[in-house]
């Protein structure tokens, strides 16, 4: 089988003690990462003796199961380009995909944002899911101390909850309760109580089910199903700066003026946008564009095969830290009520007039 | 890099993404880019408008953000505009500016 021309990197994040490693040993001995490369901080921790099978050198091991392990020295920019310099040359096995632990204190942004600013990295990696490790017995009271640990928890696509063991079961529903609200969308694990299935929470992505009209069917409904689950029962909350919210509007997008109007709100406002994520009915595009943000970084668009339901909305959601969601949507409504009669046919070489502006859908709340 | 302005190369804007499957972009072939940066430009322009700014076409490849007494920045994408806009301005443009809402509003009605 072909190498493929991008390969993804997943994140694991999580705050200090949350279980970052124990997922990693867990995860490491899987068969599902027999093709995987795995950058992490420090070999001991992981405690790898077991599972060696061969040692490369100081920094690189290849485990038994077939996962290349490595440890990041330096800056994580020189790792993976180093990497991906020796699978080039074929001293390490031909890996498909990397994942890298962050350490618990780190803020995610300037990782995931490593992958895609990169000269180098961003024309032979692409960026996957994030894994955030919530601890069950702490995360309440890191949520409440730690900014760190609620943007970990915002840019997540996964969330594994671990401890759930050792926790009491009080305190675990009022922290799921709490994620929900962060993050709504983000799938919940409960480590300690069921296996964790390695390929859900590493390889089922938006980029890489966006081309199977079934498979991204089932994930977006499932996706914005949980957003509109979770505001329902949210909207009445005024006592937390971070929340999600997501917006629905009706008509074509002009595909410009959306661009123009994302652009400059993550200009001056993208450390407090900690993710945006949604599907656009784009003026020309046929078929759903499914954009997917995590502060100032912004996934390539995916032109997605097929609509995930009936409904023909564009719908977005956001994670913001202190934004208000009624000036958002009022703006967006400003910019796209911009496109004039003439930028469908400028835009699209098609008809004029065709693309009436798309207005929001109110009350939007649901 | 450009050589005469010094603007570096491809910086992988996500609206200027490059055309590979499964990735929506206009960045597909030269008619569809030429198409896109003049209606990129017009857009742009019902926005600069308000902060007295213009946007035009510098060799099909870059352009040029101006003030009305004609201090001028090369811009390479929708990434560097604003932060272009803001430098030349020396104030910061908010799309959540209640001001500036109200005034698209009034455009586009």
């Amino acid at each position: 089988m072909p190498d493929p021309v991008f390969t993804p990197v997943n994140l694991i994040t999580g705050f200090l003690g949350s279980g970052k490693t124990t997922l990693l040993q867990r995860l490491l001995a899987d068969p599902a990462l027999s093709d995987t490369a795995v950058l992490i901080n420090e070999f001991g921790e992981v405690g790898l003796d077991h599972h060696l099978l061969e040692r490369i050198d100081d920094t690189m091991v290849l485990l038994q199961s077939g996962c290349l392990c490595c440890t990041i020295r330096g800056e994580l920019s020189a790792a993976i380009r180093d990497l991906h310099s020796r699978r080039e040359r074929g001293t390490v096995p031909r890996f498909r995909r990397l994942v890298v632990e962050s350490t618990g204190l780190a803020d995610p942004f300037p990782i995931l944002s490593t992958v895609q600013a990169d000269p180098v990295l961003r024309h032979h990696f692409r960026l996957g899911n994030v894994i955030t490790t919530v601890d069950a017995v702490n995360g309440l009271g890191q949520l409440a101390r730690q900014v760190e640990c609620t943007k970990q928890i915002a840019v997540a696509d996964r969330l594994v909850l671990t401890k759930t063991d050792l926790a009491e079961a009080e305190g675990t529903d009022a922290l799921v309760e709490r994620l929900g609200r962060i993050n709504p969308s983000a799938p919940l694990w409960r480590a300690a109580e069921a296996p964790l299935d390695a390929a859900a929470l590493l390889s089922h992505d938006l980029f890489a089910t966006a081309g199977r009209s079934e498979a991204a069917r089932r994930w977006f409904a499932a996706e914005l199903a949980a957003n509109d689950s979770a505001e329902a029962t949210d909207h009445n909350r005024h006592d937390e700066t971070i929340h999600a919210f997501a917006l629905s509007f009706d008509g074509p997008v002009d595909w410009t003026l959306f661009g123009l109007w994302l652009s400059m709100l993550l200009n001056r406002h993208g450390d407090r946008v900690l993710r945006v994520k949604g599907i656009l009915n784009v003026a020309d595009a046929g078929t759903p564009v499914a954009i997917h943000g995590v502060q100032r970084l912004v996934h390539p668009p995916i032109h997605m095969s097929a609509w995930p339901d009936d409904d023909r909305h564009s719908r977005l959601v956001f994670i913001v830290d202190g934004l208000d969601r009624g000036l958002i949507e009022r703006s967006l409504g400003a910019f796209l009520g911009l496109a004039p009669p003439f930028s469908a046919a400028v835009a699209s070489g098609t008809a004029p007039a065709l693309a009436p502006s798309a207005s929001l859908r109110s009350p939007s709340r649901r | 890099m450009c050589s005469l302005c010094g603007v570096l190369g491809g910086g992988g804007h996500w609206t200027d993404a490059a055309a590979r499957p499964g990735v929506f972009t206009r960045n597909v072939d030269p008619v569809q880019r030429r198409r896109e940066r003049a209606h990129r430009i017009a857009c742009a322009g019902r926005v600069l408008v308000y902060y007295g700014l213009t946007l035009s076409d510098w060799q099909a490849s870059s352009f040029v953000l101006s003030t009305a007494t004609g201090k001028t920045e090369l811009v390479e994408d929708l990434g560097h505009l604003w932060a272009a806009a803001e430098k030349l301005l020396g104030r910061p443009c908010d799309p959540l500016d209640p001001d500036l809402i109200i005034r698209l509003e009034g455009a586009s009605a």
